[in-house]
């Protein structure tokens, strides 16, 4: 397939195709990037009056500061946590609606729905839920006698945001786990069946393993996602708080930069982030890639 | 289709031409909702009454937004001619000496007819230099006060017609209803930074910050671990623990009006902004008293300090421009419009003539309460400590105060250690500052 080469008759002509496509990957993408990477070595202003080179000073600062090594233990946390618990409920939902004969289409449609919200909606929706003052769940978990806080308990709001978060995902997962469930032949599982291996065997020694590539691929996908889309959520909960316990690493480049003013260790924070994708889209297409099965 | 398009365009252009024979003068400004649409009345008000100068209002989102966006503009060569700007956001407003145009110079080279003993002194105040120059020019302004449910307070057999005056009245008062049943609560409050820090301190004449809280040099360090602020984080944290005091959040505290206006808690302090707010969603008689102190301190009580926001004008336009800004801010500062907006809002009157004017029409004998947010502010002559506060990177500061007040709550720090921790964490931000303007 890729061994057969399009000729063009104009030299000029595929390079001419190609400039849209590299003129938004440059004016969109490495332009911005190659600013943030200038500004980290800087140090201004916010308005930009007076700027002064000083090498890998924010980048030291930034390994001194233990704000920010809070903010990489809290955003390990919450990546495990968000990618462990949607994972783990989106195969749940999905095998058992691979199960499901009758209604099969609806209970798909429904799951699917949370992916529709958009995550600073999402964030809203939980909040009220769990809103110490006028929520219903801190309301009924009083009357477990548990005394529901997220203002000020550290490990609530990670909950609060966990959820939140994770809630999002399952649609996501539920649908790419349903579609590889559905790619694994029948006959498998009905050779097991006959050997006398029941539901719960037939899972683990023979649909798991065969889902595994789907479950790899998500849990990069879902890393991703919670280190970078989840924004919206944590803006619209908890504000990185309390005393910084959700204040994940893309929501503390917001806070410096935006909030702060403080440009250059902004920078700094977003160059990290930049080479924490990298890494884990590397990791994608050299491990993963090829063996996923859509 | 094409039609409605030329048409539509030339529509535009020619408002634009007929806009173009007068100087057009930008404000971005952080004024949503109902206030937004009171601001676009007075600058309609404005517009109608002279034909040489047109202000453009443009709302450009919170103040946090309308800040960036006015720097990321002036960094792009952009800037508009008046922007809004938190009172948090002047540490960095007032270094950037190459970016602002001090209000007091425009008045005074615009050959605008300015007199600054006009303004009142403890709005003022907060954004003048060191010698009394006034860099910005106030808007909206306003001031903690008390608030305070009177039928909570008839239930548990209180009288309802006496505002806690001091702490001590206040826990008792709380303790009082707690004990009848008749609240949850004792009190709760919007801004711990704000209210149960700053204005704490300036009420009891204690300094936020050394040279002159911040006013007097870019270095300045904060000292907010003082005997009388560790004490009342002390007392905050015990009556926490009590049901006299109820946390509202960090920021503005969005759970603490909704706590009140349910009847939950008996009293509340909040901006003398949230006056109209209050009167709105409350289903039972307000009372008003301004903000408790310790009998037992010397000088107390002090006078309250503002939050809001001010004007701040930006370099890079032409002297036209800059001499319809002046001819703004003096119709801004007139007392029909001031008082209007200051009766319209619950902010501040920035003169003493629209307070006057207010006054001559009975607006304050009609509003019990409108009043207590100014006599809380004039109370006393502003001393270096109750003047203000100005320090770098103070938007991330006001982050700190709420999260170590969030772990004092929470039990892990004593109320000595989280002021300590905001005494040194935000003197590496201050400093962190000082280091980008020098």
């Amino acid at each position: 397939m890729q061994s057969r080469r399009a000729t063009f008759r104009s030299r000029w002509l595929p390079y001419v195709l190609l400039a849209p496509q590299l003129l938004v990957t440059f004016v969109f993408f490495l332009w911005p990037a190659g600013q943030a990477v200038r500004q980290s070595f800087l140090r201004e202003d916010p308005f930009g009056l007076s700027t002064r080179f000083v090498g890998l000073d924010n980048y030291t600062r930034l390994l001194q500061d233990p704000g920010y090594l809070n903010s990489f233990q809290v955003t390990l946390v919450f990546s495990v946590s968000v990618a462990a618990l949607s994972i783990g409920l989106a195969l749940l939902l999905a095998v058992s609606a691979d199960r499901v004969i009758r209604g099969h289409r609806s209970y798909t449609t429904l799951l699917v729905w949370p992916y529709a919200v958009a995550p600073a909606v999402a964030g809203v929706l939980w909040w009220f839920m769990f809103n110490p003052t006028i929520g219903i769940l801190p309301y009924l978990l009083d009357g477990l006698g548990y005394d529901w806080n997220d203002r000020l308990k550290a490990g609530d709001a990670m909950i609060l945001v966990v959820l939140a978060s994770a809630w999002k995902q399952v649609s996501y997962n539920f649908l790419f786990f349903l579609a590889g469930l559905q790619a694994i032949p029948q006959s498998l599982r009905e050779a097991a069946a006959i050997d006398g291996a029941g539901p719960v065997k037939r899972f683990v020694t023979i649909v798991f393993p065969l889902l595994s590539p789907t479950t790899f691929f998500l849990l990069v996908v879902n890393v991703t996602y919670t280190m970078f889309e989840t924004f919206a959520v944590i803006d619209a909960t908890t504000g990185g708080g309390p005393a910084q316990a959700t204040n994940i690493l893309v929501y503390k480049v917001y806070q410096d930069g935006f909030i702060g003013l403080n440009l250059g260790s902004s920078a700094a924070q977003s160059v990290v982030l930049m080479g924490i994708v990298m890494a884990l889209t590397f990791i994608q297409f050299r491990f993963i890639e090829r063996r996923v099965q859509y | 289709m094409t039609r409605i398009l030329l048409t539509g365009a030339a529509a535009l252009a020619l408002t634009a031409t007929a806009a173009a024979a007068k100087t057009q003068v930008t404000w971005w400004h952080a004024m949503g909702g109902e206030l937004g649409s009171k601001l676009e009345q007075i600058v309609a008000g404005y517009n109608a009454s002279q034909d040489t100068y047109e202000v453009v209002p443009v709302y450009k989102g919170d103040y946090t937004e309308t800040m960036t966006a006015a720097i990321a503009a002036f960094r792009a060569g952009e800037q508009p001619d008046i922007v809004q700007v938190f009172e948090v956001g002047t540490g960095t407003m007032m270094a950037a000496k190459g970016a602002i145009y001090p209000v007091y110079q425009l008045m005074q080279e615009a050959g605008a007819g300015f007199d600054p003993k006009a303004y009142l002194p403890a709005v003022v105040g907060y954004y003048t230099d060191t010698d009394g120059n006034m860099l910005s020019m106030p808007f909206n302004s306003s001031t903690p006060i008390l608030y305070y449910n009177k039928d909570i307070f008839t239930a548990a057999g209180l009288d309802p017609e006496t505002a806690p005056a001091t702490w001590s009245d206040l826990e008792a008062m709380s303790k009082t209803i707690l004990a009848s049943g008749a609240a949850k609560c004792g009190f709760t409050t919007g801004w711990i930074s704000w209210v149960q820090l700053e204005n704490l301190s300036a009420w009891h004449n204690q300094p936020i910050g050394t040279d002159e809280n911040g006013f007097g040099s870019v270095e300045a360090k904060l000292t907010v671990d003082g005997p009388v602020q560790v004490r009342h984080w002390d007392n905050l944290a015990r009556w926490q623990k009590e049901g006299v005091f109820k946390y509202g959040g960090p920021g503005g505290g969005s759970d603490a009006a909704p706590a009140f206006y349910a009847g939950e808690c008996a009293m509340y302090m909040n901006s003398s902004a949230s006056r109209a707010g209050v009167m709105a969603n409350s289903q039972f008689p307000v009372g008003f008293g301004m903000l408790p102190y310790y009998d037992d301190v010397e000088g107390a009580p002090q006078n309250s300090i503002i939050g809001g926001a001010t004007l701040w004008v930006l370099r890079g336009h032409p002297d036209e421009e800059y001499k319809g800004v002046a001819d703004f801010f003096s119709y801004l500062s007139s007392p029909e419009v001031q008082a209007d907006w200051h009766q319209f809002s619950g902010y501040l009157p920035i003169t003493q003539a629209a307070y006057d004017l207010g006054k001559a029409q009975g607006y304050y004998d009609q509003n019990p309460g409108a009043d207590v947010g100014i006599r809380e502010i004039t109370l006393n002559p502003p001393t270096p400590n109750s003047k203000g506060l100005r320090f770098g990177n103070y938007v991330q500061i006001r982050t700190v105060i709420d999260e170590e007040f969030q772990s004092l709550l929470a039990g892990t720090k004593t109320a000595k250690e989280a002021l300590s921790a905001v005494v040194e964490r935000g003197n590496a931000l201050i400093a962190d500052f000082a280091e980008t303007v020098r």
